[in-house]
């Protein structure tokens, strides 16, 4: 009797699984809560495809995972200053994403980065900046620098979270004191360094899950990125993001295919998908940051126009740089310095 | 006359031959899955960082310098690693809170299904296994839903006009620890009551005939027998405590960090897998010392009171 049931369930898997081969697959590793399943379930229903999402929560893991291999996943969304790496270790394979048809929509600032000349390996999927959120119940005056976590208001002490991204927090403890993007200079590290352990009694912890506990009122000020800060301000209007008059990144995380892909057909059709002015539009409107497509404006939601969050203001234009990695030797008197951090 | 000692000897010869390949697949595996790997980290912790994780093929010993000792980023000096030590300390004590708070929780938790009739000892043992159905990330969520700003107990108390600002329970060493005593909690209360259910509770009894106070019967009558549960409860807490990862995160903030979540550093955003890898076979040995330490302190006086 067991041993009927035992083959009746096998048979079942086999018949399931051999349906969704039929069907096809696609498994995307991308950061989490960043995919609009909206814009999935259109790309399944058009292509008859079965999607899998799994999350990643930095830049560091998700190249850990995907360089040991065999991770099964297709597609990854790594950032504009880790994509090099991807492609230096021979992690993704070229797609030529500047033929596809689609690659028309990609707006002219986007469509040939020195991240990806040409964009042999990568379509745009989001980008934005890295400044700081606020509650402004909690704390109304000026809130446009990094003082804000580093010399946090007494209405602030004890509140204030940090998103544990350590080159974008020692970016921002550099330029606090007047450095550079991948600082060298050992004055002005060590005046990074000290700004960070003293400030680190006024932090109440050192967490990615921003747009939840902004909201829950868990805490009150945080650096963050753009579209996060839009997600928390539409949830409790009080919260705003500042842009540091020190000085702030850019970034761009972009799709590519993986070398091991197993589902290099569907992988492509996403790529040229995402390019689609209202799929593009679909990203936006969940993950709250623009894209790099020309046209999708109209698809998007009515208060995405002129948010505050998605235009950065005229004056601060300047202020803005594009992150990339430091190199290796730099990166590890930063390891350094965060570890002296949190001992 | 010489056959039957030349059997015997031949016969002991076969079976330890047939012992050892018995013994052979236990042995493969061990070998395998358990030492193996563990030569990999060993390996590993001997190696140069490579640029973007992972190692590069070069001998070094930077890593086991650095697991003890940093180089000062500013002026190259080599002093005692306070960030490591300091972590690692922290790690020590919190587990060592964690079992005494386990211990002092798990007892009369134990003693109290024990004393039960014994047809309702298995519910309540069954009530205490429920939690365990459960993966540890989601109970954890759990707690942080009750603690936080706007958790359960902050809005009573908020309601109940007790207090009119939340208290700060969530991100606080307390949270980590009662986070850690409530995960750990089975794993103290089951050995003792596997004790205690040997307790012959005739004993008990005897000792109070012999006018001994509730004290003194507890300290020297119920205490000396179960001890053995809770040495090995104690050492079920303490060891996995020491590599704690999830709870630190969640319930700490990620603010304060453990060994555990050194050692995640290196593989992540650090990018140097020989320190991390150096860092868990420290890690290992101290698990080690804490486990010949009970050895010992079992070994001598548990074997005894069992024999």
């Amino acid at each position: 009797m067991k041993t009927k049931l035992a083959l009746a369930l096998t048979g079942m898997l086999l018949a399931s699984t051999g349906l969704a081969r039929a069907d096809g697959e696609l498994n995307i590793y991308n950061w989490g809560n960043y995919t609009s399943p909206e814009m999935i379930k259109k790309f399944e229903e058009k292509y008859k495809v079965k999607v899998t999402i799994t999350d990643y929560d930095s830049n560091d893991t998700a190249l850990a995972k995907v360089r040991q291999g065999g991770s099964g996943f297709d597609i990854a969304v790594p950032s504009q200053s880790h994509l090099p790496i991807w492609i230096a270790e021979g992690l993704v394979q070229e797609t030529d994403v500047g033929k596809m048809e689609n690659a028309k929509n990609i707006m002219p600032e986007w469509s040939n980065p020195d991240f990806d000349p040409g964009r042999k390996y990568s379509a745009p999927w989001l980008w934005g900046t890295v400044g700081v959120v606020v509650n402004t119940d909690v704390y109304k005056g000026p809130a446009d620098s990094w003082g804000i976590l580093f010399d946090p208001p007494a209405e602030l002490k004890g509140k204030v979270n940090i998103v544990p991204e350590m080159s974008d927090i020692l970016y921002a403890a550099i330029k606090y004191n007047g450095g550079k993007l991948c600082e060298t200079d050992k004055a002005i590290l060590k005046k990074a360094r000290d700004t960070l352990v003293n400030a680190k009694p006024n932090w109440v912890a050192m967490e990615y899950g921003t747009i939840e506990k902004m909201t829950a009122g868990d805490f009150a000020a945080s650096s963050d990125w753009n579209g996060s800060a839009f997600r928390q301000r539409l949830a409790k209007p009080s919260i705003h993001y500042f842009y540091p008059k020190e000085g702030f990144t850019y970034w761009s995380d972009n799709v590519v295919v993986l070398k091991d892909a197993k589902n290099l057909e569907n992988a492509k059709l996403f790529q040229n998908f995402i390019m689609d002015p209202e799929n593009a539009a679909m990203l936006s409107a969940f993950a709250r940051y623009a894209n790099g497509i020309t046209g999708s404006e109209p698809f998007m939601p009515a208060d995405m126009k002129g948010a505050n969050e998605l235009n950065v203001p005229a004056d601060k234009k300047d202020k803005a740089e594009f992150m990339r990695l430091c190199d290796p030797a730099t990166q590890e008197l930063y390891t350094k310095i965060w570890t002296e951090l949190q001992k | 006359m010489s056959a039957a000692p030349d059997l015997i000897t031949r016969q002991i010869q076969r079976d330890i031959r047939n012992r050892w390949l018995l013994s052979l697949p236990a042995l493969l595996i061990i070998l395998l899955a358990a030492t193996g790997p563990l030569l990999i980290v060993v390996v590993y912790s001997l190696l140069t960082p490579g640029d973007y994780g992972d190692v590069k093929w070069v001998f070094s010993t930077e890593a086991w310098v650095s697991v003890f000792f940093q180089r000062d980023m500013f002026d190259d000096t080599l002093t005692p690693a306070s960030a490591h030590l300091s972590i690692f300390m922290r790690s020590v004590n919190l587990s060592v809170m964690t079992t005494v708070f386990t211990v002092l929780l798990g007892f009369p938790t134990a003693w109290f299904i024990a004393t039960r009739p014994a047809r309702s000892r298995d519910l309540w043992l069954f009530l205490i296994t429920i939690p365990f159905w459960t993966n540890i990330l989601i109970r954890t969520y759990a707690m942080l839903e009750v603690i936080r700003n706007e958790g359960l107990i902050n809005t009573f108390l908020m309601r109940s006009g007790l207090i009119d600002k939340p208290l700060q329970m969530l991100f606080t060493d307390g949270a980590v620890l009662a986070g850690m005593v409530y995960t750990c909690l089975p794993m103290m209360v089951l050995p003792i009551y596997a004790s205690l259910e040997k307790l012959d509770f005739r004993l008990v009894e005897a000792a109070y005939d012999l006018y001994a106070t509730p004290f003194r019967v507890l300290t020297k009558v119920i205490l000396p027998i179960v001890k053995p549960g809770v040495v090995a409860g104690s050492i079920l807490v303490f060891i996995p405590s020491l590599g704690a990862y999830v709870v630190p995160i969640l319930l700490g903030g990620g603010k304060t960090m453990m060994v555990g979540n050194l050692i995640g550093l290196q593989f992540g955003q650090g990018r140097n897998w020989p320190l991390g890898a150096a860092l868990s076979i420290t890690l290992m040995v101290v698990v080690m010392i804490a486990l010949l330490a009970y050895v010992r302190y079992s070994g001598g006086k548990g074997a005894k009171a069992h024999g």
